[in-house]
């Protein structure tokens, strides 16, 4: 109805383009009439989308922008109004503090090797579970699948009270194993475990049939036949559980007291002055130093960052 | 097979010290009981036990410089139910969690209707939208609160509108406003991926046949997208409010509850109780209650997702 009004406002217009004019009385010609003003309007419609897309990108992407361009920029300059959009002296000074007003190598370190060896044991041992509660049969399976699910039922807030007076009377608080054994063994791993076993149940299991006759144990099958096929999930998996832990704030802000013991969520927030004021140079600088390695590697991989971010997020 | 089984004799010759077919289920069964071995005892040492304890400290008091853990039978529920501070405090925890659930759904689902299209660049926006969940959540919420403050950069682009901004991080009201931003912002993109996902599972057939119908852009969206993306919606809410329940960094970094309560929530106010008090036997009901509330939501998506599991492949 809509297309049929239009195009009766508009044949005179048209058909004062020239002789090839289409008439608007036969069908082919509707069309051409039809397809020449869409493609007019669909142009202004298109810079008006991608125009409206930027506008709205503008508090997703400023914030990362306004980070690092204001970690180089003198303390004198940061709170600038008008707020200049690049440095006019750029200055490394705040990375320098960075290092200089905490042991940040070290800690950038406790983060990099907690994260690393999390991960590596998650997937290990989700991996080992996932195939176990996909492929074997066993008594009690089902009520055990039970059990690892609960993990996914209780935040791990709900459970970090008694989690800190366990680790207190053990001796560990202030000391990376509280994060090392709940984060690798306990509630986070579940997560994993579920979605390698989804996996492991997807693969056509003839695979693995025609590896037993040929009397293989289930240790070299899981490690021969399943895993070098369940590379997407492994990757699902690395990537959300190095996320979670790279980014955990609770537990090391209640189990870890020395600066030497921080990780780099925890000691992004101690950059302060003597009367407890934010030095901004020199956080935003950390910042920086904290976020800018995990961007650059998801703008490299962003398909199996996303895709294993959503996982976690559906099934979470 | 058969044959094999049968000749137990031959596997025996092959294979010294020869097992009989029942014992290859039982290795079965015992390789089944170690694969899982690591994750059902963590679990039970790190979640089941934690969770009995919880119930159990509850009924306690410990005192850490006295080193002295006495049982105080109900005190600590009676005390919740008689703290002044439990109301305003379960008040802010709802209205952050409303807020943040329905800014997020809301804007997550407006930008996946505007991406889910093939034209050049939308994969780059794409991940413009999306690359604040890879950005680390102390330092994006430290750098919000760069810009939250009263001389930085979201009062420097309202006065280039001419409005004053408030103070943002120092008055109630604004001070939550600020961290529900934080937060939407933040994790956004997650949801608008898995909206993504749904948008793209809808029939394109469905919609030409309401198209040549005479169905306009926004009835074919409201009469049939919508219906048809409603369980990932559904689900994506119980999601993302039981995530919302979990916010913690965020205030921390933030506003550490401030200014006075106005932005304690749940989680906020145990930690403080519990880890700046020492109040270890109130924050363990305190930890019970966030717990029935997450219990209860999950429930609730249990039930949901078994009347929609067709989303779920």
């Amino acid at each position: 109805m809509r297309t049929d009004s239009a195009i009766e406002t508009r044949p005179a217009e048209t058909l004062g383009q020239g002789a090839s004019a289409p008439d608007p009385h036969t069908v082919a010609g509707r069309a051409a009439i039809l397809k020449k003003n869409s493609d007019r309007s669909r142009t202004g419609r298109r810079v008006l989308f991608y125009l409206a897309l930027a506008v709205m990108s503008i508090p997703f992407v400023m914030p990362t922008w306004w980070m690092i361009i204001s970690s180089l920029k003198p303390i004198s300059e940061i709170f600038a109004s008008p707020p200049t959009l690049w440095p006019a002296n750029p200055t490394f000074d705040g990375y320098v503090k960075a290092f200089e007003m905490q042991p940040f190598a070290q800690q950038y370190f406790n983060s990099l090797y907690i994260s690393v060896l999390v991960t590596a044991g998650t997937m290990l041992i989700a991996s080992l579970a996932g195939y176990a509660f996909a492929r074997i049969r066993f008594p009690g399976q089902n009520a055990l699948f039970m059990v690892v699910l609960v993990g996914l039922l209780i935040p791990s807030e709900v459970t970090i009270v008694p989690l800190f007076q366990i680790f207190n009377t053990m001796g560990l608080i202030n000391t990376h194993w509280p994060i090392l054994l709940v984060s690798t063994f306990g509630a986070p791993s579940v997560l994993a475990t579920f979605i390698m076993r989804q996996f492991f149940l997807s693969l056509p299991i003839e695979l693995e049939e025609a590896a037993r006759l040929d009397g293989l144990g289930r240790l070299q099958i899981w490690w021969r036949i399943a895993m070098p096929l369940a590379g997407s999930a492994l990757a699902a998996v690395a990537i959300f559980t190095f996320l979670h832990i790279w980014n955990l704030y609770l537990e090391p802000t209640v189990y870890l007291q020395s600066p030497e013991l921080f990780t780099l969520p925890q000691a992004l927030t101690r950059y302060t002055d003597a009367y407890g004021g934010q030095l901004w140079n020199v956080q935003l600088a950390a910042a920086t130093m904290t976020a800018l390695p995990v961007l650059v590697v998801f703008v490299l991989a962003q398909k199996q960052f996303v895709e294993g971010l959503a996982q976690s997020g559906l099934k979470g | 097979m058969t044959t094999l089984i049968k000749s137990p004799v031959g596997r025996a010759s092959a294979r010294p010290g020869g097992r009989r077919p029942l014992t290859h289920l039982q290795r079965d069964a015992l390789a089944g009981y170690l694969f899982v071995a690591p994750q059902v005892l963590g679990i039970a040492a790190f979640v089941l036990v934690p969770l009995a304890l919880v119930i159990y400290f509850s009924f306690h008091e410990w005192n850490v410089l006295a080193n002295t853990f006495t049982f105080v039978g109900v005190a600590n529920f009676e005390r919740f139910l008689a703290d002044p501070q439990v109301a305003p405090v379960m008040r802010t925890t709802g209205i952050f969690s409303v807020a943040l659930v329905f800014f997020n759904i809301s804007l997550a689902l407006l930008l996946a209707v505007m991406l889910n299209r093939s034209l050049a660049g939308i994969t780059f926006f794409r991940t413009l939208f999306f690359s604040p969940v890879v950005v680390s959540l102390v330092a994006w919420t430290i750098v919000w609160g760069f810009l939250f403050q009263d001389n930085g950069g979201v009062n420097g682009a309202l006065e280039l509108v001419g409005v004053d901004g408030p103070n943002w991080l120092r008055e109630g009201p604004t001070a939550m406003v600020a961290v529900v931003i934080v937060q939407v912002f933040k994790n956004v993109g997650l949801n608008m991926v898995l909206f993504l996902a749904a948008l793209q599972g809808v029939p394109q057939e469905l919609q030409e046949a309401a198209r040549m119908d005479g169905a306009g852009p926004r009835t074919i969206f409201t009469r049939i997208v919508m219906p048809l993306i409603s369980p990932t919606i559904l689900l994506t809410f119980i999601i993302t409010i039981v995530g919302s329940l979990q916010v913690f960094a965020q205030i921390a970094v933030l506003t550490q509850g401030g200014p006075g309560i106005s932005t304690t929530v749940l989680v906020y106010y145990l930690f403080q109780q519990a880890f700046l008090f020492g109040e270890f036997g109130y924050g363990s009901v305190l930890s019970l209650v966030l717990f029935l509330i997450v219990l209860v939501l999950t429930v609730v998506q249990w039930q949901l997702r078994k009347k929609w599991v067709f989303y779920e492949n």
